[in-house]
């Protein structure tokens, strides 16, 4: 898939081009989900981003200078790595892992957060807002900012701050102001509806760098595009590994950036199943879990219809994850979609089974994977186990997990 | 039932702007909303928009959020609200509901629209949810005989006016400001170009709201549009009384000063 000219991407990469049938209509929708529910005063912010981004994801100049930073910046191509030690308590199916834990500040945030940064400057803009759980798009975003000399405010929810404190220093050190939210869950959503809220208010010099591909449209398809690089690369290098497709691609949801990123893709590969990890938290019979797509209904919730953790009245429920990245009660309109259309299959992996995959990955290959990416770890486990020892699993090891020590040393008493 | 044809007909006649106050339902109590509602009926306010409490306001600011959160506590559940609205309803301003749509969804469009009916709502107003996405919304109101307000907005272009305008029965709002609900210092100065443009488009009556507090903002904005609408401050007067008592005294203050203000 590299191009001629050496470059990573190529327009077809990164429209999604080649892949046909997945791009969402004029509306934003793919299927029932998707679109807008937003105020009209934000109709033409979002109006204006899609139409910058029709133009920039043709334009030879805005694609070589994406692929620039991806190379040179962010760290790419990312390697894959096969992990037969943590597969041998999987059945012995082969785990192959896709590393973006290895890529500049540590998560796959950084692919969306340069590509949107750079759509920022196209717009005119110079100031970027950000939502963020684990800390780990808000670092991406400030970081970004700081490279591009873009003013960055970025909304976190209180009780992420203090869980992801790292992150916060971090962010501000690379000189982001970052707000607590204090309302609501005091998590994502909550993080979310405030950059909303500023966004409606600064929207003139102002761009919402959007951390997920939930939102209003365009965002679900410009966050996926600018992720989509996971899933081309790994595509290829499974092939030049092990000769062929993998049986499963698997990944952790929250929002869903780092799925949509793997999975898209392989989705004209029919032979590959696509298979999605949601924070089950303390279970599922507890209440207490982010099981969106395997719990939720359909509703709306921040600006798209799409499964949602909500009450027989539509009031959103709060959710629960050790990890604060899969923390969100929404999910992805395309990812809904995936569900619907059978495409794409979600399972849940509670906090424990994640925290056991955590140490395991740690253990056996020494490597500290987020929690976030453990779920995805858990749930290879378990697909492995199904599959039998001819399977080939790949797994998006979407984050490290320095973030997490914190997390870690409470719950192994380290 | 009042409509709002017959406020904004009798406001004309009055050669005055129609007053709006929004309260929502299940603050400061479930029947203290319609205490504090009918107060302000009772001192000058055309119409009332109940408030349906919602998880995620975002586009409200800190003011109805905190109202909306107390509200939520008070485990105001869709009942409450059309026992709201049919309590303010027989206070004799034309009542309207104003909600984001994912509640509306969720408890089915059409049955939404024939309960509201049934307790004596003439409409909804609907921030979050777009021309493209209403059509459902759109017809569950024109069989139960109910009005449809959507927003537009400073930021809006003429093509967005129209659209926005077409899906409206009842009035157009106007939001005189980018931002969220909350009082301001002064009213934006975008608000009257927005009334103007708006009304090039629709024959409607044209409503201000986001950032009027008080009577000086709602003279100024009536003098040209057809109604001004005030939310934040008369939460404002409930949040800091004492006591409720105290807070309908400061809610029936408020409502007489801006009822002055619209004659101005």
């Amino acid at each position: 898939m590299t191009s001629t000219d050496g470059t990573l991407i190529t327009p077809a990469d990164l429209a999604g081009g080649g892949v046909g049938g997945n791009d969402p209509d004029v509306q934003g929708k793919f299927g029932i989900f998707g679109g807008r529910y937003v105020p009209e005063a934000l109709i033409p912010a979002l109006d204006e981003v899609a139409a910058e981004y029709e133009k920039a994801k043709t334009d030879l100049d805005f694609i070589r200078e994406f692929d620039h930073l991806l190379r040179t910046y962010a760290g790419r191509p990312t390697t894959l790595t096969e992990v037969p030690r943590f597969a041998a308590h999987a059945g012995g199916a082969r785990i192959l892992l896709k590393r973006e834990d290895l890529t500049h500040t540590g998560a796959h945030k950084i692919n969306n957060v340069l590509g949107q940064a750079l759509l920022t400057k196209r717009l005119g803009k110079r100031r970027v807002i950000a939502e963020t759980g684990a800390g780990q798009h808000g670092v991406a975003t400030a970081t970004a900012a700081a490279l591009m000399g873009l003013e960055c405010v970025i909304y976190m929810g209180a009780v992420d701050c203090e869980r992801q404190a790292l992150n916060v220093a971090r962010m501000k050190l690379l000189g982001a102001t970052v707000v607590p939210v204090t309302n609501g869950s005091q998590t994502l959503k909550d993080a979310i509806n405030e950059a909303f809220r500023d966004w409606v208010t600064n929207v003139e010099h102002t761009h919402y760098l959007f951390g997920t591909v939930a939102g209003p449209h365009p965002f679900p398809e410009i966050v996926r595009d600018f992720a989509r690089i996971i899933g081309v690369e790994a595509r290829r290098q499974v092939q030049e590994l092990v000769g062929r497709l993998p049986d499963a691609v698997c990944a952790a949801v929250g929002g869903g950036s780092n799925a949509i990123g793997l999975f898209h893709a392989f989705i004209p590969d029919e032979g590959v199943r696509l298979y999605g990890y949601e924070a089950g938290g303390r279970g599922a019979e507890t209440g207490e879990h982010a099981l969106t797509l395997t719990q939720g209904s359909v509703g709306v919730l921040h600006g798209a219809r799409t499964y949602v953790l909500q009450d027989d009245e539509g009031q959103t429920i709060e959710s629960h994850s050790i990890s604060a990245g899969l923390d969100y009660p929404g999910v992805g309109p395309e990812h809904a979609w995936l569900k619907d259309s059978g495409r794409a299959t979600y399972e849940g992996v509670t906090d424990e089974e994640a925290m056991e995959a955590f140490a395991l990955l740690a253990r056996t290959e020494g490597i500290i994977p987020a929690i976030e990416s453990s779920h995805a770890l858990a749930g290879a486990l378990r697909l492995g186990r199904e599959l039998g020892p001819d399977a080939v699993i790949l797994v998006n090891l979407s984050g490290r997990g320095d973030k997490d020590m914190g997390t870690a040393m409470k719950y192994f008493n380290l | 039932m009042t409509t709002l044809q017959a406020v904004f007909d009798k406001a004309r006649a009055e050669d005055r702007a129609a007053l709006v106050g929004y309260l929502p339902a299940g603050f400061p109590t479930k029947d203290g909303a319609v205490r504090a509602a009918t107060a302000m009926v009772e001192a000058g306010c055309d119409v009332i928009e109940i408030g349906l409490p919602y998880s995620d306001p975002l586009m409200d600011g800190p003011t109805i959020q905190d109202a909306v959160h107390r509200s939520l506590e008070n485990g105001t559940r869709i009942a409450d609200v059309l026992r709201t609205v049919e309590g303010v309803a027989k206070s004799g301003a034309a009542t309207l509901v104003m909600t984001y749509w994912n509640p509306i969804d969720r408890y089915g469009a059409e049955r939404f629209a024939r309960d509201l009916a049934s307790a004596g709502g003439v409409g909804t107003i609907t921030p979050d949810l777009t021309p493209e996405e209403s059509g459902p919304w759109l017809d569950a109101s024109r069989e139960s005989g109910l009005g449809t307000v959507f927003l537009v907005a400073p930021s809006s272009p003429d093509e967005r006016i129209a659209k926005v305008a077409a899906c409206c029965t009842g009035f157009v709002y106007a939001a005189s400001l980018m931002g969220v609900t909350g009082a301001r210092e002064s009213v934006s100065s975008a608000a009257e170009g927005l009334v103007k443009k708006t009304k090039a488009h629709t024959a409607l009556p044209v409503c201000v709201g986001l950032g009027v507090g008080n009577g000086a903002q709602a003279a100024e904005v009536a003098s040209y549009a057809d109604g001004v609408i005030v939310g934040s401050a008369f939460i404002r007067r409930l949040l800091d009384a004492p006591d409720e008592k105290s807070g309908l005294v400061a809610v029936r203050e408020l409502a007489e000063e801006l009822a002055r203000g619209v004659r101005r």
